[in-house]
């Protein structure tokens, strides 16, 4: 299945490479490296590439390519879903996957990538598993007694993530007020799916530490207004080779909760060369290189709303933008799922003791996008 | 460069330095090393560092180790084409390498070995340490150990004969009792790819794949394709490892298997027959990359073996819509009963329609069904391929919901995804219709994201929606990512080709973008109105001179071409512009791209022949300037054509066509879906993305026209079995040597048909059962503490308990959750008892019923329904109506248990004294009692030896996995002393280990609910080579549930089990020949059971019947009267149930086995056990 393995920095260079069968000569990656020019960005860099003589297939993640070289058929979402295993783990042992972070484990990386395929076929890729074969570099991990659940709903899906530090084989059953919501859920293995079909339980013996239990989506019908509003001007004018803008920002159905970590992304034009605003909460920053606008507001307060206006200036001489940029909205609201989703209870079996149970709900914006 | 990286150039000095700081962090010890020993040079160069890059490189000495060493590796080689100290240095840092290998001290050897890793992760050449590290393959430090490996797999291809001295060290690995090394001895035997000792991983590969630990055996399949693409010779022999490993029930192995099987033999389906039905039901505990290649492979399987559902499209709206509801009820468990019959009424009659699915295919379909709810987006796809490439039309759609919640993850999941959905969305429009929305793009979405989109909506387009999503497409022709808007504009061309209804409005919106300020968009819209035009040119010739005028413009070649091609092609609707363009054009000729020179030929070849008088000079022209040109591709043409319209003497018959060549009425074409027709691939594999065929891709087969004979996965070989026969689970293989003597050969036909029966239900049902289990009580402790697949094993037996009891009632019998119900049944039971004659004769209806039953939730019901079938032969009618078991349901139970004796009450002489839950464990534990007996089934070896005296003896822990620790048990049918209602268990301890034992004693005893347990004393210590011996005793509440425990030394811990043969629940008792009839006049009916059998030739006389029978069970001779019959009585040990035997002999070792025992699971088992030791 899985050949080989090569993890490829931004700059495009090759800083680990791991063989299961017969070693592949990195030159292998030119052909990687082809594709990577002629795609403007990283994102757009096709993640199945065929050479004469090798499937390549990538996956972009934290600035670093991770390619792996294929020699037959094999599902693409077999190699893509390992590998951004692989990355999770990696983020998961260092807290990061970045270059540098695994550069200085690359003992410990190699271990892991060792242990995760055999043969190029994926061995053990829990990381529970994982962590008792090998051993984090430094375990900073809070060890709470406690299963959390955060419900993180983004206008219509959500994940519920779990931290479940039990001993024992605890046996755990999580029951919702309202699982009529849910329009299409997929589970962590450890899920009994079967309950979940008959009695929208979710009944399952937890791995330790954090994952996963359930991602889901709400059904579009039940679709949960957003919580803010914006109003937002954008203009430019053909004379004077400038441009005005005001965006405003209010709440909307926030359920008497405040929204939190505000921000406003803005793409640009490319012909727009500064910007000249006053932000009436928060700071902004505009970027030319990448012609990036971020306002970064911060709790929303509805007494008086955010603001933020002020002039734009123009390249001389470039045709006005015909579009204006949509505006990225960054979000969260502690204590509130905006899907209405609420955990009635969680019990435990199998074992006698008394566990600390508590769950945290937060709505994030996903992609929250303005189109103006 | 900085001063550290020159620092780092130097790497012995910076090795050592690494050394020295590491040594200050690590203690004075390691100072003494020769290695460390800085020079004075280097001493000087130490002291001269800053703080900053001191910690940088004690980084690189201790915590990463690898990274900063890694760190020089990467520097030095840089350096080495420049400067030569770079390549003096490295034969010296690798001496300094091997002195750490060779040395003493683990840590320096770890040392060592983490930065040759940190070398080869970089791709740095560390061959020539190969002689060093290799010595290391013994080392005992398992750290090192674990490297050294890493890097024996990376380089033992490279050097073949060093490599073979490590062979002797796997071997040793291979025989070690611990199963993870033996397990990894075997993975790196296996990787090192060394073609001479091919014949050694055969022998390990066979030998671990019969090894007790699953873990070792799933090695062992990962290591057949290793072996494969060594030496494809060995195929043949692989092939019989692989069909062994098909055959192994655990999850663990199952997916390591198949994809070996891929590998090696994926053509040999007929090896998959026989494990089909156990793969389908294995396959949702599967690892999620087991299950991924599972269903792919099946996919392909169900492809050769049955029939396609959709072979008649309109028989199949009835009969799968009859299906759907039938099996719907999966899913809706919750429907009341009532609903639920009347939809396998009309299963049934869909069953009648000419197309009839093949059980083993719906078992798939259901299996996999579930799976489209995991997380791992590879085994969501393969659902996905394998619904669309196998479900009937109407089932299919459930895939969609599941397909468009991957959207939502990472860019390459989703542009897989969307490849797939475009296939499928070609085919079933229908299907993703509903979530037209979640294919609307977003500004952030990659470009080759919005594209397969964009594919997607355009697919999706139909009358309905076509304003919708073209208003969408509007929003995106504004968008900044301009190959996006070329691919929309392109989007818009297809919609209009496809639905002429807006096929003028798109033509609009397209000739408006043409003023566009952005050339591309203009270009790409120039090229699709190109395409529209030529469904209706007559009707747009003013596009077309529009389109003309753009010529002036428009820079992009292939939009120019089109122009071009356009004017010429209708020059007949613009007779004034034409010659115009072609004067410009000829002006320009040479400075135009390659595919405009051609189309400016073209121009000019059909203006000549359709307006020779105003074009003639400028053909010429353009034709002399094309002669010249340098791509010989336009001077061919520029020949080929001037030949063609130009009349000559020379030209032949062809110049007179020249018109009708270049005029002829071109088709328009069909703007159609690049991802038109590619399902002939399997969808989510490679070559479906690729649209090629990838090395290694099996075919899809096409549908057979006839469905192979289905029997070929049936695991028994029989002949005549009734449909649902055919679905089976691995239990079968155990039924078969289990349960076949159990069902003598009056019942031949009817006890696999049962047996099958039930375990064609086994995915719904273990379903239903653990759902009312579950749902009865909140008390899953008990099944948790299974393990998983034990706990599976079990589901299925009660399965088959269920079925098995069905069959008998013959009525399905109603929901017997609520106690009412229950009695119901009971009532019905005892009905049903007296007619039973009229039974034999419906049998053929039977199998049509119990199928339908097969959908409805399943009733609870009494335990032993093989009794109830004993019954039937033995033709003692006295139903007795046991009641029904809850599993884990102990209140509820005991409630029933008294309505039920209240029922009995009237209608049978002789009541049970005990009632307890204790028979409701026995019933639950059937499986456990099953492979109970199996094991009993050893035991009773032909040898016969005098029960009091010698003793079986059972492992329970081997020599090998105990470490040195074995442990032998045996019940020494003593009665224990603290506890009479406890069985003693005598276990004998001997440590084969050279080093002593301490605090020999038990923890963590998990049991089934009611069972008891008294440990041991701590036995403090064992002497190496010393033997202990312990009694405990077990109160296995007269069941043949283990008891499951850990045996805890003072270093390790080791999971065992105690499982009783039923023989050992009881104890002897004196009775009186008297009081035995008195007791078996009063144990009749249900509680009496008989068999007819045929004795073993060496066991025709008494004693050996006395021996025998005694062995097998823990019985006492009642005297008797009669030398043709000899009898045994006992009583259970928890509840003090009367068993009583009798044996009686007749001519030719013919002979009657009779037991009487009001609890019937034992009798049952007890019956078993004691024919296979009379018998054998």
């Amino acid at each position: 299945m899985i050949h080989s393995l090569f993890l490829i920095n931004h700059l495009g260079d090759i800083f680990l490479e791991k063989h299961w069968k017969s070693v592949i000569s990195r030159s292998v990656c030119d052909y990687f490296f082809e594709a990577r020019e002629k795609a403007v960005d990283p994102e757009n860099v096709p993640p199945v590439l065929q050479t004469p003589h090798h499937y390549l297939i990538s996956i972009y993640r934290g600035k670093l390519f991770f390619l792996s070289v294929i020699q037959t058929e094999v599902p693409p979402l077999f190699v893509i879903e390992f590998l951004h295993r692989v990355a999770d783990t990696f983020q998961d042992y260092f807290g990061g996957c970045s270059e540098s972070v695994i550069s200085d484990n690359v003992v410990i990386v190699y271990e892991l990538l060792e242990e995760m395929l055999d043969n190029g076929f994926p061995l053990a890729t829990e990381s529970n598993v994982l962590k008792e074969m090998i051993r984090p570099p430094n375990i900073l991990r809070s060890v709470v007694n406690t299963l959390t659940g955060t419900t993180v709903s983004a206008e219509i899906q959500g994940v519920i993530e779990a931290c479940v530090k039990l001993s024992g084989m605890p046996d755990l059953t999580m029951s919702f007020m309202n699982p009529r919501l849910l329009d299409d859920v997929s589970f962590h293995p450890c899920v009994r799916f079967r309950r979940w079909e008959s009695e929208r339980i979710l009944s399952f013996i937890p791995p330790d530490g954090n994952f996963t239990l359930m991602t889901y989506h709400i059904s579009s019908q039940n679709l949960v207004a957003i919580p803010v509003y914006v109003k937002q001007s954008i203009s430019f004018f053909e004379a004077g080779s400038c441009g005005r803008l005001d965006i405003t920002i209010g709440p909307k159905q926030t359920m008497g909760k405040t929204v939190e970590d505000l921000k406003v992304t803005v793409h640009m034009p490319k012909a727009v060369l500064n910007a000249n605003l006053t932000a009436s909460q928060g700071n902004y920053t505009y970027d030319f290189t990448t012609k990036l606008l971020v306002w970064d507001i911060g709790k929303l307060n509805p007494q008086k709303l955010p603001n933020l206006r002020g002039s734009l200036s123009m390249q001389t001489g470039v045709p006005n933008p015909e579009e204006n940029p949509s505006l990225n909205i960054d979000l969260k609201i502690q204590q509130l799922a905006i899907s209405g989703l609420k955990v009635s209870r969680l019990d435990m079996y199998g074992e006698t003791y008394k566990p600390f149970k508590g769950v945290k709900y937060v709505t994030k914006a996903g992609k929250f996008q303005v189109r103006t | 460069m900085t001063a550290m990286q020159k620092l780092l150039q130097l790497p012995v000095n910076a090795v050592n330095m690494v050394k020295t700081v590491q040594s200050q962090v690590q203690g004075q010890e390691e100072d003494k090393s020769p290695v460390l020993t800085p020079d004075s040079g280097q001493q000087a160069w130490y002291s001269a560092l800053q703080p900053d890059e001191l910690r940088h490189l004690r980084s690189g000495g201790t915590g990463g180790g690898g990274g900063g060493g890694g760190d020089q590796e990467e520097r030095a080689p840089l350096e080495e084409g420049g400067g030569g100290g770079g390549f003096q240095t490295q034969p010296l840092r690798h001496d300094d390498l091997k002195e750490m290998l060779d040395s003493n001290k683990d840590s320096l050897k770890l040392e060592a070995m983490k930065r040759i890793v940190a070398m080869i992760a970089r791709g740095k050449n560390a061959s020539d340490l190969f002689p060093a590290v290799v010595k290391n393959v013994a080392c005992k430090n398992i750290e090192v150990k674990k490297l050294v490996y890493v890097y024996l797999v990376r380089y033992a291809e490279e050097q073949q004969d060093l490599a073979l001295l490590s062979i002797s060290t796997f071997q040793r690995g291979l025989k070690d009792p611990n199963q993870l090394i033996r397990a990894s001895a075997l993975r790196v035997l296996s990787s090192i790819r060394v073609t001479i000792i091919v014949p050694i991983m055969m022998l390990a590969i066979k030998e671990a794949a019969s090894d007790m630990s699953p873990y070792v055996r799933k090695t062992a399949a990962h290591a057949i394709p290793k072996l494969y693409s060594l030496d494809p010779e060995q195929k043949d022999q692989l092939i019989e490892v692989i069909e062994k490993l098909l055959a192994d029930k655990t999850t663990l192995v199952a997916g390591s298997v198949v994809m070996a099987f891929e590998e090696v033999c994926p053509e040999r389906i007929d090896l998959i027959h026989k494990n089909y039905r156990k793969l389908c039901n294995l396959l949702i505990d599967v690892e999620e990359w087991g299950q991924v290649v599972i269903i792919n492979m099946l996919t392909r399987y169900a492809r050769t073996q049955f029939l396609n559902p959709n072979i008649n499209e309109s028989l199949l709206e009835e009969g799968g819509s009859g299906d759907k509801t039938f099996y719907g009820s999966d899913e809706d468990e919750d429907e009341d009963e009532e609903e639920k019959e009347k939809k396998a009424e009309a299963a049934a009659m869909a069953k009648r329609k000419p197309y009839v699915m093949d059980p083993d295919h719906r078992l798939l379909l259901r299996n996999t069904k579930p799976l489209l709810q995991s997380r791992n987006a590879a085994v969501v796809m393969a659902v996905a391929q394998l619904y669309f490439h196998l479900a009937p039309k109407a089932e299919v759609g459930v895939i969609a919901k599941a397909l468009v919640r991957l959207l939502r993850s990472h860019s390459e999941v989703q542009y897989v995804v969307l490849q797939n959905v475009a296939t499928m969305s070609i085919k079933r429009r229908g299907m993703f219709e509903p979530y037209l929305k979640s294919f609307y793009i977003r500004s952030t979405d990659p470009t080759q994201i919005k594209v397969l989109k964009l594919e997607v909506l355009t697919n999706l387009a139909n009358e309905t929606n076509i304003s919708t999503i073209l208003r969408e497409f509007q929003t995106y022709i504004k968008s900044m990512d301009k190959d996006f808007v070329a691919a929309t504009i392109q989007a818009i061309g297809r919609c209009a080709t496809n639905i002429s209804e807006v096929r003028d409005t798109c033509l609009n919106g397209l000739v408006q973008l043409l003023s566009n300020r952005d050339e591309l968009v203009v270009a790409e819209s120039v090229v699709v109105i190109k395409k529209l035009l030529q469904m209706q040119p007559e009707k747009h010739s003013d596009i077309i001179k529009h389109m003309a005028k753009l010529t002036d413009n428009i820079q992009v070649p292939m939009a120019r071409a089109s122009i071009l091609w356009l004017i010429g092609e209708y020059c007949e609707h613009v007779p004034k512009i034409a010659p115009d363009v072609l004067r410009k054009m000829a002006k320009s000729f040479t400075n135009e791209e390659d595919i405009v020179k051609l189309q400016i030929i073209n121009l000019a070849a059909k203006l000549y022949l359709t307006n020779s008088k105003q074009t003639k000079l400028l053909t010429q022209y353009v034709l002399n300037l094309a002669k010249y040109d340098q791509n010989y591709d336009i001077r061919d043409r520029a020949r080929f054509i001037r030949q063609l319209i130009v009349p000559t003497e020379k030209s032949g018959a062809l110049s007179k066509y020249a018109k009708k060549l270049f005029l002829a009425l071109k088709p328009a074409p069909i703007l159609e879906s690049p991802f038109k027709d590619r399902d002939h691939f399997q969808l989510g594999s490679l070559s479906h993305l690729l649209n090629a065929k990838a090395g290694g891709y099996q075919e899809l087969p096409d549908w057979p026209e006839a469905a192979p004979d289905p029997s070929v996965r049936n695991v028994e070989v029989k002949e005549s079995v009734p449909e649902w026969t055919k679905c089976s689970s691995r239990e079968k293989r155990k039924e078969k040597k289990v349960e076949k003597p159990f069902y003598t050969d009056s019942e031949g036909e009817s006890g696999p048909t049962e047996s099958a029966d039930s375990e064609s239900d086994s995915a719904s049902g273990s379903e239903s059962s653990s759902g009312s289990e579950e749902s009865g009580s909140g008390s899953e402790s008990e099944e948790s503490k299974e393990a998983s697949e034990s706990e599976e094993e079990e589901e299925e037996e009660e399965e088959e308990q269920k079925k098995k009891k069905k069959k008998d009632l013959k009525k399905p019998v109603q929901e017997s959750e609520s106690e009412q119900s229950s009695e119901e049944e009971e009532r019905k039971h005892q009905r049903k008892s007296k007619p039973r004659k009229s039974e034999s004769e419906s049998e053929s209806d039977e199998d049509e019923e119990s199928e339908s039953e097969s959908s409805q939730s399943e009733s609870e019901d009494s335990e032993s329904e093989a009794e109830v079938k004993k019954k039937k032969k033995v033709q003692t009618r006295t139903a007795e109506p046991k009641p029904p078991p809850k599993p884990l349901k102990k209140e509820s139970k005991k409630e029933k248990k008294e309505m039920s004796l209240l029922d009995l009450d009237d209608f049978e002489p002789a009541p049970s004294p005990q009632v307890t839950p204790v028979n409701t464990f026995l019933s639950n534990s059937l499986v456990t009692d099953l492979e109970g007996l199996s094991l009993s089934d050893s035991v009773l070896s032909p040898a016969t030896i005098a029960p009091s005296s010698t003793l079986k003896s059972y492992e329970l822990l081997h020599r090998i996995t105990g470490e040195g620790l074995s442990v032998e048990y045996c019940f020494s049918r003593q009665p224990f002393s603290p506890d009479a209602n406890m069985v003693a268990v005598q276990m004998q301890f001997t440590n084969n280990a050279s080093s002593d034992t301490k605090n020999l004693h038990i923890e963590d005893v998990k049991l089934q609910s009611g069972m008891r347990v008294k440990e041991f004393p701590e036995i403090e210590l064992l002497p190496a080579g010393e033997t202990a011996t312990a009694v405990m005793g077990i109160d296995f509440c007269d069941s043949t549930q283990a008891a499951n425990f850990q045996l805890c030394t003072h270093t390790r811990k080791f999971f065992v089990s105690i499982q009783p043969p039923v023989g050992e629940l009881m104890r002897p008792v004196f009775l009186t020949e008297n009081e035995f009839k008195k007791e078996q006049g009063q144990l009749m009916g249900m509680n009496e059971i008989t068999e007819k059998l045929t004795l073993d030739v060496k066991c025709r006389n008494e004693h050996a019947i006395v021996q025998r029978v005694t062995t097998a069970a823990n019985l006492s001779r009642v005297p008797c009267g009669s030398d043709k019959e000899c009898r045994f009585a006992g009583r259970t040990v928890t509840s003090g149930s009367l068993v009583l035997v009798t044996v009686a002999t007749k001519e030719e070792g013919a002979a009657q086995l009779t037991v009487n025992c009001e609890k019937m699971v034992i009798g049952t088992m007890l019956v078993k056990d004691i024919l296979q030791a009379l018998t054998q």
